[in-house]
C-alpha cells in the first residue's frame, strides 16, 4: 500500500514524531511504500539540524535524516509553518535576509500543495498529532 | 473532509488548519469541513482578539464560499454542550452558480450520528 504521513507536533514534547517514525519503519519493512512525509504545525521543528539532545536519548532529527537517506524518503516541511518557527533552508535564508539556515539533511521546504497532493496520490494519509 | 476540533485561540491548529483548506481549494477537490468539540468556537460571531495581542482570523471563514468550500458541518451536541446555538455562529454563505447565483447557507447543523455517517463517506480526513 502507498502511505503518506503528516507529522503535526514537534520533537520530544509529544510522541507524534516518534510514532510516525516507528510507523514508517514498520510499513517499509512490511514492503509498503511511503509517498511523502509532511511536517506541519510544530512538526516543522523536526527539521532543524541544530538540535543537540543528551547522548543517552534518541536523536529524533538525525533519525529522520538517516531514514530518509536509507529509503529515499521525501521529507517535506511546510514553508508557511516553517517561516513562523524559524526553520530555514539556504534559499529561504537568502530570500528573508537571515544570517543562517538550519534545515536538516534529507528535509526540503515546500508548500501545502505537497500535503494535498500526498492525500490524493496515496492510498492512505495518516495524521500524527493532537 | 477537514475536521476542526480546537478553539480558534489558545493553539495554532485552527488558523493553520484554515490555511490548508484555503490552499487545498486550488486543487479542486470535493471538500467539506466539520466542526466538533471546541472547534465550534471557530465559527462564533463577533470574535474580538484585540486584548490578546493575537490576530483575529475569523473573517477569513467568510472567504470559504468563494473557494467553493460550502459544506460546513457543525455538530449539534458540541454546540449544546457549550451553550451555543446556530444564531451564535457567523452567517456564512456561498453563491450557487447553478441556481442563478442564489446565496445559500454554508453551515449545516448535524447531530453526532449524522456526522459519523459523513465521516464514513470520506476518502481523506485531515484533523486540525
Amino acid at each position: 500500500m502507498k502511505f503518506s504521513v503528516m507529522v503535526n507536533e514537534g520533537p520530544y514534547t509529544h510522541q507524534a514524531s516518534d510514532s510516525a517514525y516507528q510507523f514508517i519503519r514498520a510499513a517499509l519493512s512490511a514492503g509498503h511504500e511511503i509517498f511523502r512525509v509532511f511536517f506541519y504545525h510544530d512538526g516543522v521543528n523536526n527539521g532543524t539540524r541544530l538540535t543537540t539532545p543528551p547522548q543517552d536519548d534518541r536523536n529524533i532529527v538525525n533519525r529522520w535524516s538517516e531514514l530518509a537517506s536509507e529509503h529515499d524518503l521525501d521529507l517535506v516541511v511546510c514553508v508557511a509553518a516553517a517561516q513562523r518557527r524559524g526553520i530555514v533552508d539556504p534559499d529561504e535564508a537568502k530570500r528573508n535576509s537571515k544570517d543562517g539556515d538550519n534545515i536538516a539533511p534529507g528535509f526540503r521546504i515546500s508548500g501545502l500543495g505537497q500535503l494535498i497532493e500526498a492525500g490524493i496520490e496515496s492510498d492512505r494519509l495518516l495524521v500524527f498529532g493532537d | 473532509m477537514y475536521i476542526n476540533r480546537h478553539a480558534p485561540c489558545g493553539t495554532v491548529y485552527a488558523v493553520e488548519g484554515l490555511e490548508v483548506v484555503l490552499i487545498g481549494a486550488a486543487f479542486e477537490q470535493d471538500v467539506c469541513m466539520a466542526f466538533v468539540g471546541d472547534g465550534v468556537f471557530q465559527l462564533k460571531q463577533d470574535q474580538d482578539t484585540a486584548e490578546t495581542g493575537m490576530k483575529n482570523f475569523s473573517p477569513a471563514y467568510r472567504a470559504l464560499g468563494d473557494y467553493e468550500v460550502n459544506r460546513l458541518y457543525v455538530e449539534r451536541e458540541s454546540l449544546e454542550e457549550r451553550g451555543l446555538t446556530e444564531d451564535d455562529l457567523m452567517p456564512l454563505t456561498w453563491e450557487d452558480e447553478d441556481d442563478d447565483w442564489a446565496e445559500k447557507p454554508s453551515i449545516h447543523i448535524v447531530d453526532r450520528a449524522q456526522l459519523s455517517d459523513l465521516i464514513e463517506e470520506q476518502d481523506i480526513l485531515l484533523n486540525f
